[in-house]
């Protein structure tokens, strides 16, 4: 099977390989696919959460050479798109821009995955984000009253388990 | 010697012909393109006496009693189903078990799987993590109603060489027909059907630098007389087991194959196992987590390296290394989407299935070349390992096996 000249060129020269922190809030991460199946790929975005703007997306690949460039492709599309851009990718649109053959549609279909998971990842992250915010706040505004007098400990035990 | 692209290392796949076997086929297509069926005239007679010699190069090489033991087909897959299906139909009233290895070539699983189909029962053998059948399995099978053992002699995939002396003597002892699918094995191992106790035996001439199209199978005709119902009818030739006219340039090329590998085998070898060898000891002295498939020597064809890249995708290496032409276990390579068989019946781990590589060595290869190939093997898949998620893991001291993987 002959590989069209654009898996080449993603093949030879991929697009935005590499790690970005995953720890970092702002970094949302997908990773996708299975050793078993023989592909698996890793897909981060960096987004400013002002703009929801990617700014900046990685990835790495365990696969063939149509899922490389399937993700070297994704991450060069999302790159500079919102969110909720990047979410309206399908792998059509990956198949028609490689000329992907029937046999390699699931590389495209894991890159449509690996966008939507990091974004979900990313979207996971920034409502924990909020959520920790909030309850920060609640505690300091009643840190002044809950100081003198403390909350019973097996009321406390039985609140974190539900 | 001057490098010159692309570099074949496909060898298990098939040969390319040997030039001097290429000459001696010429004439039979241009001057001597007479009938071997053609008993009243000088074309006929020619024809015949071309086919006859083959018929003995072929013999010679295998150690059979009588040039009639040999069945001239279109090439083994033939062979395996006329062998399987042969004995099977011919022997129905006596039994209807059959016996073979699930790293057999898909010629051999697949008859096996029809005849399933038509009521026969089938025990395909495991085989240990080296690929080998422990002859003790195969003595254990052994039922009342067993017509047929079918152990192959060497594994196209991972160059596992079977101990048929030792199945053959069972076989044997127990009064059960032994074949064995010979295609790899020809000529890269001792191979002898009588001192090894073969009924049938099954070749094909593109493995051995000759041309594609024609192949044999050995049918014995002696303690025991080996008898097939043929599965192609017609005008009755090779004594009624295979009509149809003969090939006769394929046939007088799959002679002189045989001549050359029966002189030439033994030096041969050894240059294909100093090539094989020399590469080898490139790629593990610079690669670490990488896998040897299959057995040592001597129970490996000299050609073969079969090796598994962690982090790395088979068919993904072969892309980047696209100058040179070798082979994947990967799912990716096969129409059928599904990694080797032959693999995963050694128990290798999928991903490692999935990043393997098989390297054929053969006649044709040089030193120059096998330098290359180390050079660009070690280059590309370190370079595929900088962008693989599971090399990242494994750097971070994390094994990808502990982590829960979704599957789509």
């Amino acid at each position: 099977m002959a590989y069209s000249s654009k898996v080449i060129d993603h093949y030879q020269n991929p697009r935005n390989v590499g790690t970005l922190d995953k720890d970092d809030p702002n970094v949302g991460n997908g990773l996708v696919g299975a050793p078993a199946c023989g592909d698996v790929m890793r897909l981060q975005i960096k987004v400013n959460p002002e703009t929801e703007v990617i700014e900046d997306a990685k990835f790495k690949t365990y696969g063939c050479g149509s899922a490389i460039a399937s993700s070297s492709l994704a991450t060069e599309w999302i790159k500079g798109k919102t969110i909720d851009e990047a979410l309206k990718i399908k792998n059509t649109d990956i198949v028609r821009e490689l000329n992907l053959p029937p046999v390699k549609i699931h590389c495209s279909v894991l890159a449509e995955d690996a966008i939507k998971s990091a974004i979900a990842d990313y979207r996971r992250k920034q409502a924990l984000l909020r959520a920790k915010r909030k309850e920060e706040a609640t505690i300091q505004s009643d840190s002044s009253e809950a100081r003198d007098n403390k909350m019973p400990k097996e009321n406390n035990s039985v609140q974190s388990k539900s | 010697m001057a490098l010159s692209f692309p570099i074949y290392l496909d060898n298990h796949a098939t040969t390319r012909v040997d030039p001097r076997v290429l000459e001696a086929m010429l004439p039979y297509f241009t001057e001597h393109y007479g009938n071997a069926a053609s008993r009243n005239h000088v074309f006929g007679w020619q024809a015949e006496e071309a086919v006859e010699n083959a018929r003995e190069q072929v013999r010679t090489l295998i150690g059979a009693k009588s040039p009639k033991e040999i069945i001239f087909t279109s090439g083994a897959t033939e062979s395996n189903n006329l062998a399987i299906k042969g004995v099977a139909y011919q022997y129905r009233e006596k039994g209807n078990h059959i016996i073979t290895v699930k790293t057999e070539h898909k010629a051999v699983l697949e008859t096996c799987k029809r005849l399933e189909r038509e009521g026969f029962e089938v025990s395909y053998i495991d085989v240990n993590k080296q690929g080998q059948v422990e002859p003790d399995d195969v003595r254990k099978a052994i039922r009342d109603k067993t017509i047929l053992v079918s152990v192959m002699l060497c594994n196209n995939e991972i160059g596992t060489i079977q101990p048929i002396a030792e199945i053959g003597k069972i076989t044997r002892e127990r009064g059960v027909l032994f074949h064995t699918d010979a295609v790899q094995g020809l000529g890269r191992t001792f191979f002898d059907v009588e001192a090894m106790n073969v009924d049938l035996a099954s070749f094909s001439a593109h493995k051995i630098y000759g041309p594609k199209g024609i192949g044999a199978l050995y049918v014995r005709r002696n303690r025991p007389r080996v008898r097939l119902t043929p599965i192609i009818d017609g005008g009755g030739h090779e004594h009624g087991m295979r009509s149809g006219t003969l090939n006769v340039p394929g046939i007088v090329g799959f002679g002189k194959a045989c001549a050359i590998l029966k002189e030439e085998m033994h030096e041969e070898n050894e240059r294909l196992r100093m090539l094989r060898n020399r590469l080898r000891e490139k790629l593990f002295s610079a690669l670490e987590m990488i896998h040897l498939n299959g057995a040592e020597d001597p129970w490996r064809h000299p050609g073969n390296l079969h090796v598994s890249f962690s982090f790395v995708e088979g068919e993904a290496l072969m892309m980047g290394i696209k100058e040179i032409a070798v082979s994947s276990g990967s799912a990716c390579t096969s129409a059928s989407l599904e990694p080797s068989h032959v693999l995963r019946a050694l128990g290798v781990d999928p991903e490692l299935a999935h990043s393997s590589i098989r390297f054929g060595i053969g006649r044709f290869n040089t030193l120059e070349e096998i330098d290359y190939v180390a050079e660009a093997v070690i280059r590309e898949v370190n370079r595929l390992r900088e962008m693989s998620p599971l090399y990242e893991l494994y750097k971070e001291g994390i094994d990808y096996r502990t982590i829960q993987w979704i599957s789509h």
